[in-house]
């Protein structure tokens, strides 16, 4: 009974640890400023405005902002889908000499500690002019998430069986044709999913936005924006958490359409051990 | 793509298509993987090859510049290791990511180990918590942890002085080296722990219960329990989740360079905060480069036993 009691107060602590400094955010972003600046917090929504997001929105370059920081992470991901797509496909289905030391590069090429890139990845950008231009920073992250889609689409298209894709090809389908028709549909459900995390990666990215995007400053995408927000809006604190909710805000709508399938993949494979 | 795999099979027209596993001398396989092949050369050993070179040359702002730099050795690597400022750093590193491996592993082992006691309702509630801060983005994380770390209108200053320590009234946390260094372990521990939690839970979920049932009639209490068959079963699975933290704890950057850069003084300056300081801030992109390799070779260690760990868990299952 006392333990019961005890693991009862744990989860709650743990789960209010975890939630509290999100709830925070968006609460301070909903609170109208006289309560922010309040001697005593209030801990509910009791009054709420949309005062600041209205600030953020406002904010000079905002728009251009998020447009970047889209443009910059949709075009790396559609980008690596493509190009790991290719690659997925020839490990997956096909034997060939030196296939094992492919994967191995992928995967060595999977834990790159990119932040040791920081500065060689700068002076070749600035030799090569590219510095100060989206497209540097679509290629970088690009390669970032490059091993990443090439592993997880490899283990898609294993999953889809070849029994399928052999029998279209009896069927007198061409081997484009069979791609095309059969597996690509049971595919696009893992082509979602990894694209979204891919997506994530590149829309939060911090350190080389920070660097390649010098000069132009509405060049710059949101996290480096965010992440000068005193000087944007000094302390305004409601606007600058109106302004990192609205930044969560497309993380969490992913996060939310692949939720069934994280918790149900975390869960079924443990199951199935 | 589809052009390329129609022609190659016009190519090569079979009466009855051969299953794939016969396809040993044909040449397209090579250039589905040309594109990624050459993508890697271009944008990550050629990077780090510059670095190599970078780091065995004279680079200042001159040199970016005009572009002739000149070799000088391992002169860059001498003047580092003989730094005292560098081996301070290093040991900052060591400290930083000890502190923050051991707080999350313990307490994700905590966490995993209720999550695998809760109830069904229960249990979803904690991991829903869980994979929200798994989605919190990093540059929102930040800014957040300096918001309730706020001196005059920060909740944690407001929650301190109503529990008596007058002492936090108007406390600026980010003006003192240790708070500093505290608050970003708090921030990258509350950021790291639901990956780990939920992947030993994971991995705990496999243990069989009648394992567990044994040792109770038996009866064995519960750290007992944990430390005669939860871990030794899992252990395999710690180490690799430790392998993967000390990794990314020892190359965080930009919890670090957002919150403090380094600062204040240098407090919070680990490795790789101290090879962009050295490059961007004194613009030696030498040094700068001396210092990321010889992080790249802390790194590799770490690698090594987390590669080592993973042929095991292969072998295992």
């Amino acid at each position: 009974m006392t333990g019961r009691v005890l693991r009862g107060v744990a989860a709650v602590v743990v789960f209010v640890v975890s939630v509290f400094p999100v709830y925070w955010m968006v609460l301070t972003a909903f609170k109208p400023t006289r309560d922010i600046q309040a001697e005593t917090p209030t801990f509910l929504p009791l009054s709420l405005t949309f005062e600041h997001f209205g600030t953020a929105v406002s904010a000079q370059g905002f728009w251009s902002f998020w447009r970047n920081s889209i443009v910059v992470a949709g075009g790396s991901v559609l980008l690596a889908l493509l190009v790991a797509l290719l690659a997925a496909f020839a490990v997956a289905r096909l034997r060939w000499k030196g296939r094992r030391g492919f994967i191995l590069m992928v995967f060595v090429a999977q834990m790159t500690p990119w932040e040791a890139l920081l500065i060689p990845i700068y002076v070749i950008a600035r030799d090569t002019g590219m510095l100060d231009t989206l497209w540097m920073l679509t290629l970088v992250y690009f390669m970032i998430t490059l091993p990443f889609t090439v592993v997880t689409l490899r283990g898609f298209l294993a999953a889809v069986p070849v029994d399928i894709e052999e029998a279209a090809l009896v069927d007198g389908c061409s081997r484009a044709q069979a791609f095309r028709r059969v597996v690509f549909p049971l595919l696009a459900p893992g082509l979602l999913a990894t694209s979204l995390f891919g997506f994530i990666t590149a829309w939060n990215e911090f350190a080389f936005a920070n660097v390649l995007i010098i000069k132009n400053q509405d060049d710059r995408t949101l996290p480096v924006w965010l992440s000068s927000f005193s000087n944007t809006f000094g302390t305004d604190w409601g606007a600058t958490m109106a302004a990192s909710t609205l930044f969560m805000l497309p993380v969490l709508v992913v996060f939310l359409v692949l939720q069934g399938r994280v918790t149900t993949g975390i869960v079924g494979g443990a199951v199935k051990g | 793509m589809s052009t390329t795999l129609s022609r190659a099979v016009r190519h090569r027209p079979p009466p009855t298509p051969p299953p794939p596993r016969r396809r040993r001398t044909s040449w397209w396989p090579y250039l589905l993987i040309a594109p990624t092949v050459l993508a890697t050369a271009f944008l990550l050993l050629y990077p780090l090859a510059r670095n190599v070179v970078m780091s065995v040359q004279e680079f200042g702002l001159p040199q970016l510049v005009r572009g002739d730099a000149r070799f000088v050795g391992l002169a860059n690597y001498a003047r580092v290791l003989g730094d005292p400022e560098f081996w301070a750093v290093v040991r900052r590193t060591l400290v930083f990511a000890a502190v923050n491996v051991v707080l999350i592993m313990v307490l994700s082992t905590l966490v995993a180990l209720l999550l695998v006691r809760l109830g069904r309702w229960t249990r979803l509630l904690v991991m829903s918590g869980l994979v929200l801060v798994w989605a919190t983005p990093v540059i929102a994380a930040t800014t957040v942890f300096q918001w309730l770390f706020q001196s005059r209108l920060g909740v944690v200053n407001w929650a301190l002085v109503s529990l008596g320590f007058e002492d936090y009234r108007g406390y600026t946390w980010f003006a003192d080296g240790p708070a500093t260094f505290a608050i970003l372990v708090t921030l990258i521990v509350w950021q790291s722990v639901p990956f780990a939690a939920l992947s030993l839970y994971a991995a705990m979920v496999t243990v069989p219960s009648e394992l567990y049932e044994a040792a109770r009639i038996d009866g064995a209490g519960a750290w007992r329990v944990f430390a005669s068959i939860t871990f030794p079963i899992l252990r395999s699975m710690f180490g690799l989740i430790t392998c993967l933290e000390v990794i990314w704890v020892a190359k965080c950057f930009v919890q670090i360079w957002v919150v403090s850069q380094g600062g204040p003084g240098q407090a919070t300056t680990t490795l790789p905060v101290y090879a962009f300081q050295v490059a961007q801030s004194l613009q030696r992109y030498d040094l700068g480069a001396a210092v990321s390799m010889l992080m790249v070779l802390l790194l590799v260690l770490a690698l090594l036993a987390y590669f080592r760990q993973m042929y095991r868990q292969e072998e295992v299952s």
